[in-house]
């Protein structure tokens, strides 16, 4: 028997695969190009921005939106174009970081629950419903009032709020994938428990993980924006999305854009959030792989 | 060497029954597995047949230690794997490799069949480098019988019979001694259930394996086998030479169990005598006692219910039946401690 090599990865490298049906999907590709275009601002915000964060000029205070200020300006003359470049960064650096630490503490705790179950389910699972008792907020609002306001505090905030979230949808998942034959017939080879939970449990109990993921981002930006308004999360003069809307609604009636800009900040970003997390969902399946690209959309 | 590779003794597979949520304490126990004593001999194929839920499976199961047994011993190659520490199990698991019913579920859906195949020998360190492991995976691929540029498709792509084979390939890439087919070819077209069949034979012989070929269908078995064990109720009631169990056997189930296979010869399938057996079987939670049989038996008489029948010569040469016809051998029923509730038999 000739001993010829095949291939033991997939026969076009998975990244490329995936990378060339997300270009396919077109509306997940639009989201993604327009939250790469929303980082690299948040990125080199001081290089994007016209003018200084917090650079005031009453004189000016209250324009409308104009060719020299395209957003306006808020009641103490900031540019408002300026500040929602620069609340980017606050805002996608708490969403970022706090789902981050989220999703990692949380998805352990799940897989260890699920996968184990017995005592370590009993006594993880409790934990998680005792910090899911709470409301989100009042949680929030506790956290930060022991450790005090600051944009550290937020993303642990935020993210102890969270954790339990991913931990049950992790948990949920992990349930039926750990009873599939092929994680029984892994171990009927002598596959570990390591082995089992990371290359198989895992990465089959992933989609809704996922979904949660970005919808966890958007509730996040939300959540610091929520926090900002009620005076605990970013401290002013310092932008963020979450406190110039706060801050812009006293104007409402007056000056719309210094909330509107900020608003459409969230929403677009939100909505980029979740489109990009039903197409990862759909790309990341070599199921659905086959079907797109075989017979496309 | 003992001429044995695989042995079972009193061996049990108790499952608690409710108890869930805070009561700890279960309602029932479950007897899937109830004492059973197996010897499986080095090279040969043993053929397991019984109804569905008779506890052919968990049997299976449990001599791979993939379900945890609750009593008796398992021995493979005269280690008693029960108490089998993490390397020992792991290189148990090397030499015993499990082929599944179900072909759909059990490769998984987001790995290649390389992937898939390649796995035991990442496990246990087998053919270093990975310009071996993809060699040793096309020679494996083409020993069951697909091509080897199949290797980076994922499992969606293939067929039942393929993914059945590529199944038989990941359970052999240890070099495995000892293979359980656990209904493997159940979940299959007919057509297909031929080819699989003839496979598993052709690499019986070429590998030297020792197969358990767990089944419902007996004319599969008594194709393939050299030995069948009939199981019922969580115990092996008859075992023995192919030849001799497909067609002479000598526990009232067994013939029970052969009268249902249809006869290819038109004359002798009008002359085929069907014994239908009254009622269903008896919940593996209510034992009855003595003879597990004697409620649906049309020959029980007065030791059935008092005494636990165990296997003993009879027929052929070196066929075993569990039935007192033969003789009255067995454990008597202790009466202040019943085996299970027992309803009493018509």
């Amino acid at each position: 028997m000739t001993a010829e090599p095949v291939p033991l990865r997939p026969v076009r490298p998975r990244w490329r695969e995936t990378l060339g049906l997300l270009v396919r999907n077109k509306v997940a590709l639009g989201a993604a190009l327009v939250l790469l275009a929303i980082i690299v601002v948040a990125v080199f915000d001081r290089a994007f921005a016209p003018q200084s964060a917090n650079a005031q000029d009453i004189a000016d205070r209250l324009q409308a939106p104009s060719w020299s200020h395209p957003f306006g300006t808020d009641n103490l003359g900031r540019d408002i174009l300026s500040r929602v470049i620069i609340g980017a960064s606050v805002s996608l650096k708490v969403g970022f970081l706090s789902v981050g630490l989220a999703l990692v503490v949380g998805t352990l705790l799940g897989l260890l629950a699920g996968y184990y179950g017995g005592w370590v389910d009993d006594v993880l699972m409790r934990l998680m419903d005792m910090l899911f008792a709470f409301p989100a907020v009042l949680l929030a609002i506790a956290i930060l009032a022991i450790r005090g306001p600051g944009t550290s505090n937020t993303i642990i905030a935020i993210a102890v709020v969270y954790v339990p979230i991913f931990a049950r949808v992790t948990r949920a998942s992990v349930l039926g994938v750990r009873e599939e034959v092929y994680v029984r017939a892994s171990r009927s080879v002598g596959a570990s428990d390591f082995r089992l939970l990371t290359r198989h449990v895992l990465p089959n109990a992933a989609p809704p993980i996922i979904v949660q993921t970005s919808v966890s981002l958007a509730f996040a930006v939300l959540a610091e924006a929520a926090l900002s308004f009620l005076g605990l999360g970013t401290q002013p003069p310092n932008p963020s999305w979450g406190l110039m809307l706060a801050e812009g609604r006293e104007f409402i009636g007056l000056a719309w854009w210094l909330a509107f800009f900020p608003g459409m900040a969230i929403v677009v970003t939100v909505l980029c959030f979740n489109l990009l997390g039903d197409g990862l969902r759909d790309v990341l399946d070599p199921r659905q792989r086959t079907l797109m690209a075989g017979g496309g959309r | 060497m003992s001429n044995v590779l695989v042995s079972a003794r009193g061996l049990e597979v108790h499952f608690p029954i409710g108890g869930g949520g805070l009561r700890r304490t279960p309602a029932g126990l479950l007897r899937a597995v109830d004492g059973v004593d197996l010897d499986i001999h080095r090279g040969e194929t043993l053929g397991l047949v019984g109804e569905s839920g008779c506890g052919k499976s968990t049997l299976g199961n449990a001599l791979l230690k993939l379900v945890p047994s609750t009593g008796g011993t398992v021995t493979f190659d005269g280690t008693d794997i029960t108490s089998l520490d993490r390397r020992g199990l792991k290189e148990m698991r090397r030499r015993a490799g499990m082929v599944f019913q179900d072909p759909f579920a059990s490769l998984d859906p987001r790995r290649t069949v390389a992937q898939t195949i390649a796995e035991p020998l990442e496990v246990h360190g087998l053919h270093g480098g990975r310009r071996e492991r993809a060699a040793r995976v096309g020679e494996l691929l083409e020993l069951v019988g697909l091509d080897r540029s199949v290797a980076g498709r994922y499992p969606h792509e293939f067929s039942g019979g393929q993914r059945q084979r590529v199944g038989i390939a990941r359970a052999l890439a240890g070099e495995p001694d000892f293979l359980v087919c656990d209904e493997a070819i159940a979940s299959l077209d007919v057509s297909v259930q031929a080819q699989v069949l003839n496979l598993l034979r052709r690499l019986q012989r070429r590998l030297g394996l020792t197969l358990l070929f767990i089944s419902h269908d007996l004319s599969a078995v008594r194709h393939l086998s050299d030995r069948i064990a009939v199981m019922y109720l969580g115990r092996v009631v008859e075992i023995g030479p192919a030849a001799a169990v497909g067609s002479d056997p000598q526990m009232p189930y067994t013939q029970a169990l052969l009268s249902a296979v249809p006869l290819p010869h038109p004359a002798m399938e009008r002359e085929r005598k069907r014994i239908v057996l009254r009622g269903d079987v008896p919940s593996p939670a209510a034992v009855p006692s003595g003879c597990r049989f004697r409620t649906r038996c049309p020959y029980a008489f007065e030791p059935c219910p008092t005494v636990d029948p165990a296997l003993q010569p009879a027929g052929a040469a070196g066929q075993l039946a569990a039935c007192h016809l033969h003789g009255v051998v067995g454990r008597p029923v202790d009466e202040e401690t019943p085996q299970g509730i027992a309803p009493a038999a018509e």
